[in-house]
């Protein structure tokens, strides 16, 4: 391709450009959200008994007494250098969400490292073995097991490994000082909680994306060509299942963000979802702000890789004609 | 055309029986059928859809689609019984002595791969051949088929690639490993007639090289009889008359398989009642023009169409006759030119056209599984036009119903049905009552019969042309198929890209000298004789 | 409009017509639908199964042990469990129902006019939908909670709006594929209006599809709600909920005591009927072109 753009750069150029866009009207979203607030915000934080003066000071000191636009605009710029400002409670939010996420973070990656190779596989194998015996058990569980909340996952597995079995701890408060093999032992319950989660939801789409990729004629061509069964379904159906296949995990790796919520509270674990219900409790805006435009951020950036990936796994736009 | 001279068997079918499952219960869908076939030999098997012809074709490599179970019989491939063995004992015959060309290469073809690797791959992996001999095999046979570039064709994606091609592509990965037997599933049903032409050419030239026997299933008596040396006429999943392709062609013994000449005798019967030249002009369009964004569909257009006249139009995908047709209708906007009506000035869109005027233009579309709404009833969809435009109600609308089931030969007890529960004809009957429900002046005819079996065309045709007679409604016949023109219309327009390369009267259109895409048109049609292929080949060399 | 000659005959056929699906569904789906069914008895007749009131102290002992007289014991409080669990099943049932019926009418009203409207009225719509589901459901619930406060009327408002993005999805794609389909097209050449082409063309159509999307949605919504009333933020005391129910007695958790698992197991118990239901109807949805 000599001078003009390949299809798939200006694809994949306009995909980075609306996901930055839709991060730019998410914040939006979030921060005027704020400012539909009923009352003013520094009476709420203030008490009933606060007099006008202590309020307006307040408010200056918040910015609040300042244009809509320009308060939007200062709090993106800041925010996009990595200062989220000053919680209501009077330390930088950084500090407050910063050592958390990064707990979050380590949860997720290891939860997403067993879980998407885990999910593929399993299901890639009930595709394979459809209507047989590994098909419909685990059709049936995961169908059973998406409808389960997540908390009642997470206090069965508490029940049985902390409780009754005694193997582990109950709680997964981890800390600072820990060595690291402390903290993993105790992220194990709600690691564990969090795959039966995610996995079932996983391994039903990638089920679903490869036995509709199986209905295609070329599928029934390879058996025609005396293809194994195992060989029709890794090389001719999965090529083309990528592009589904990848945003199932992404749109499931998204909810893990939002999953894990539940869970580091039941186990009270210290990541940014504890951080964000004990803001959402104490009606801390700067934190509750932050944390949403991080779960924000990753969601979209998640989705966004998958958009990216099934682009380019798609012959028709890698290879034009 | 070689004599039958008897060389060894390569498949036998024998008393073959297949149930399908529908609605919880088996029931037969190939019942008893035994064909036998020779080295070199090409047996063609022709019949409706339904019949059983794909099932048969799939049998031979010992396949059955899933829902479907052998209830009986053999499938003897060179002696060996196919369905005598467990599926993973099938597979190895599969690819390399017995290959399938299925009707549609574009979806056959995995779109994740090159077309090479597609190709080669059974030779490498079980036929024994390396790598490279395997490539250099494939270049000769798109040689031999006469692909473009065929060093560097396997290096393409499907994609990449015409249709023509991609099934010529499909019949050299068959012919790879020299399979005894090749099952051909009506490889040229979704082609133009002028690339029919061309593949036709190189499945014959193939068979003929390589001495593979083949079955050859199709619907189109004229295709098959350029190809097969004998064939198998099947109804219902059975085999209603099997005998040499010159016999049966001549002199066809079973009333059924006589009956699939029916749309010929139409051509003949209709030859006698043409020419409603009524002299006034109902439509006409002078110097039309019209787009898709920068992409020019229709340029300069100028035709007339008189009252209770069948204009048809006839070209091949992409010609712009179906555009042509939504012009007409106010579906498309020309950018160029006037449409008048009845003398006035045709408004180009829709919702700018007056109810009444509606009313008078009518289409009716390919596909009744699409035109007609799959929740509603028959009595729902023929009665709301009755009720939009003649504010019909109750018993009134309930009468002029009854009265136009008759008038497209429904039964009155149809009208309680949806789609569904109706075959392809009488869904299309539907749809032309509806049509005619409106009382219109003109109907546009898109490409009506064309999903329909060659009976049921040829009786839907017939009544066309009876209604016409009765109500002078004038027909804008828009069509891919040369048999049908010949069979219905009254003048002619011939369309290629975009514009009008010829029109006239029937009678000038089909006698010679044509405008040089006419003469490659109607050259390209198969004869419903044997022998028009082999002039072909013979013109060519 | 005024069908006066159809509806006599096809009333009876279509009865049949669901006779005879019932009859022919899977036994998870049969299960399903007995147990919804049983849960809406003991929602409807609350009042009278249950053996005490809903915020009724009769214990002084928080915690009290499962007995003849309070056969799941008490919670925190002193109340009768099994009777907050049975209120809690009034509560939790009724409040999703209304939150689901709420975003179903908003999602499929407008993303039926969207997708028949068409040009920039659909970009706009579309595009707005985008952005609202860009953010994880739970996490913009929470902000928006925080903000407005956490009552039943602000909770429904919120889910219903937010779910209603994924109605909206679904029945624009639904309605995108049946208008390009001929019959519609002839409807347009026919001089119907939009009005009636989206009430008896198109919406016939998508029916299926969106019946199932709505059980599936329910799921989502009891789910989130339970999630929400778990985390304090949801439905308030006293008023008995399955969520806030598991969360006020966890504490028994760490005594090895199950009861607080029991409306946990009552989410999940409904959550799967529902989907045994909805998976049914998701296969008959999509077989519906060779079933008929």
């Amino acid at each position: 391709m000599n001078r003009t753009t390949h299809p798939i750069l200006s694809m994949v150029l306009s995909r980075l450009g609306l996901g930055l866009l839709s991060l730019v009207i998410v914040s939006l979203v979030i921060f005027s959200a704020v400012s539909f607030l009923p009352g003013s915000y520094a009476a709420a934080i203030l008490g009933q008994n606060a007099t006008p003066e202590a309020v307006a000071a307040m408010e200056r000191q918040l910015g609040l007494d300042q244009p809509w636009a320009l308060r939007y605009a200062s709090w993106l710029a800041t925010a996009a250098t990595g200062d989220l400002g000053m919680s209501f409670s009077g330390r930088p939010v950084v500090d407050v969400i910063g050592p958390r996420l990064a707990n979050t973070l380590t949860l997720a990656a290891i939860t997403a490292a067993i879980a998407v190779p885990l999910a593929i596989g399993l299901g890639i194998a009930c595709a394979r073995w459809r209507g047989r015996l590994i098909d419909r058990v685990l059709s049936t569980t995961t169908l059973a097991s998406i409808s389960v909340p997540e908390f009642f996952v997470a206090y069965v597995v508490m029940m049985i490994f902390a409780v009754k079995l005694q193997l582990l701890p109950s709680m997964a408060g981890i800390r600072n000082g820990m060595d690291f093999g402390e903290q993993l032992i105790r992220m194990i319950l709600p690691i564990l909680t969090l795959l039966l989660v995610i996995l079932a939801h996983m391994l039903r789409n990638t089920r679903a994306a490869i036995l509709s990729v199986m209905a295609s004629p070329y599928v029934e061509m390879a058996r025609l060509k005396g293809e194994p069964e195992a060989r029709v379904v890794m090389r001719q159906a999965l090529p083309n299942a990528i592009g589904p296949i990848a945003s199932v995990v992404a749109i499931n790796l998204a909810y893990l963000i939002s999953g894990v919520v539940v869970i580091e509270v039941v186990f009270v674990y210290p990541g940014v979802g504890q951080a964000m219900i004990d803001a959402v409790r104490n009606r801390d805006v700067p934190v509750i702000q932050a944390c949403a435009l991080i779960f924000a951020a990753a969601y979209i950036g998640f989705n966004l890789l998958a958009d990216i990936l099934s682009i380019v796994s798609n012959p028709r736009l890698l290879h034009p004609r | 055309m070689t004599q039958d001279i008897p060389s060894p068997l390569v498949l036998e079918i024998e008393n073959l029986s297949i149930e399908a499952r529908a609605n919880d219960s088996w029931s037969g869908i190939v019942n008893g059928v035994s064909l036998s076939l020779r080295r070199g030999e090409v047996l063609g098997l022709v019949g409706e859809s339904g019949a059983g012809k794909s099932t048969i074709g799939l049998a031979a490599l010992g396949y059955l689609r899933p829902g479907a179970r052998v209830a009986g019989g053999a499938v003897r491939l060179e002696g060996q019984d196919l369905l005598a063995l467990p599926e993973a004992a099938r597979r190895p015959f599969r690819g390399t002595k017995v290959a399938y060309v299925a009707q549609s290469a574009q979806a056959a073809f995995n779109p994740a791969h090159r077309l090479m690797d597609q190709i080669v791959m059974v030779a490498v992996e079980r036929g024994g051949m390396t790598r490279a001999a395997a490539e250099e095999r494939a270049v000769s046979l798109f040689a031999a088929l006469q692909l473009p570039e065929p060093d560097r064709f396997g290096r393409r994606y499907p994609h990449q690639v015409s249709g023509g091609q991609l099934q010529r592509a499909m019949v050299a990965m068959a012919m790879m490993c020299n399979p005894a037997l090749i099952v051909f599933d009506e490889p040229t049903t979704a082609l133009d007639v002028t690339t029919q032409v061309e593949v036709l050419i190189s499945i014959r030239r193939v068979i003929e090289e390589f001495g593979v026997a083949a079955i050859y299933i199709t619907h189109d008596l004229s295709v098959v009889a350029q190809i097969a040396h004998r064939v198998a006429v099947l109804r219902y999943g059975a085999v209603v008359e099997t005998a040499p392709i010159g016999r049966i062609m001549a002199a066809p013994e079973h009333p059924y398989t006589r009956s699939l000449w029916a749309v010929h005798e139409l051509s003949v019967s209709h030859e006698a009642a043409a020419g409603h030249d009524t002299g006034e002009a109902l439509l006409s369009l002078e110097n039309l023009s019209a787009r898709y964004g920068d992409f020019e569909v229709l340029s300069d257009i100028s035709l007339t169409l008189g009252r209770g006249e069948t204009l048809a139009v006839v070209g091949e995908s992409g010609s712009g006759k179906s555009t042509l047709g939504r012009v007409i209708t106010g579906l498309k906007a020309p950018s160029a030119g006037r449409a008048r009506y009845a003398g006035a000035a045709l408004p180009e869109r829709v919702s700018r056209r007056p109810k009444a005027l509606l009313r008078r233009i009518q289409i009716i579309y390919q596909s009744a599984d699409t035109a007609l709404n799959p929740r509603q009833t028959v009595r729902k969809i023929i009665g709301r036009p009755l009720a939009l435009y003649h504010g019909l109600r109750g018993r009134a609308r309930e009468a002029r119903l009854m009265e136009l089931l008759r008038l497209v030969e429904l039964d009155p007890a149809h009208a309680d049905r949806t789609p569904g529960q109706l075959s392809g004809g009488q869904k299309q009957r539907v749809a032309i009552a509806r049509a005619l429900a409106a009382e219109p002046e003109l109907i546009v005819c898109d490409e009506i019969t064309s999903a329909l079996d060659k009976v049921v065309q040829a009786e839907v045709l017939r009544m066309l042309m009876d209604l016409q007679a009765r109500l002078g409604v004038a027909f804008f016949f828009i069509t891919h198929d040369i048999e049908v023109v010949r069979a219905i219309a009254d003048r002619v327009v011939v369309m290629e890209r975009g514009r009008i390369v010829e029109q006239g009267s029937r009678a000038q259109i089909f006698a010679p000298p044509h405008a040089p895409y006419t003469e490659t048109l109607l050259a390209s049609v198969p004869e419903m004789a044997p022998g028009w292929l082999d002039r072909i080949i013979a013109a060519r060399a | 409009m005024n069908d006066s000659i159809a509806t006599p005959s096809a009333i009876p056929g279509r009865l049949t017509r669901a006779r005879r699906a019932l009859a022919g569904a899977p036994l998870t789906a049969r299960f399903g639908m007995v147990v919804v069914l049983a849960y809406v008895i003991v929602a409807v007749f609350a009042p009278f199964i249950a053996p005490y009131g809903e915020v009724e102290v009769v214990s002084r002992v928080p915690f009290d042990a499962w007995s003849a007289a309070h056969p799941l014991g008490t919670d925190q409080l002193g109340r009768d469990f099994l009777s907050r669990l049975i209120f809690g099943a009034r509560n939790s049932i009724s409040i999703a129902l209304a939150t689901t019926l709420i975003s179903f009418a908003l999602g499929c009203l407008t993303g039926m006019f969207s997708a028949l409207a068409g040009g920039i009225v659909d970009q706009v719509l579309s595009r707005f939908v985008d952005a609202l589901m860009s953010v994880p459901d739970l996490i913009f619930i929470l902000m928006i909670l925080s903000i407005f406060g956490s009552s039943v009327p602000n909770l429904i408002l919120i889910i219903a709006v937010l779910t209603s993005t994924r109605f909206f999805r679904i029945s624009r794609a639904a309605a995108l594929n049946i208008t390009s389909l001929d019959f519609v097209e002839a409807a347009k050449v026919r001089g119907e209006t939009l009005l009636w082409i989206a009430v008896h063309e198109v919406f016939p159509n998508i029916l299926p599809l969106m019946l199932s999307e709505l059980g599936m949605r329910f799921c989502f919504i009891f789910l989130s709600i339970a999630a929400l009333s778990f985390l304090g933020v949801g439905i308030q005391p006293p008023t008995a909920e399955w969520g806030s129910m598991v969360r006020d007695n966890a504490a028994l958790f760490s005594m090895g005591d199950i009861t607080p698992l029991i409306p946990a197991a009552s989410i999940a118990f409904l959550a799967i009927a529902v989907n045994f239901v909805v998976d049914w109807l998701l296969s008959r949805a999509s077989g519906l072109q060779d079933e008929v």
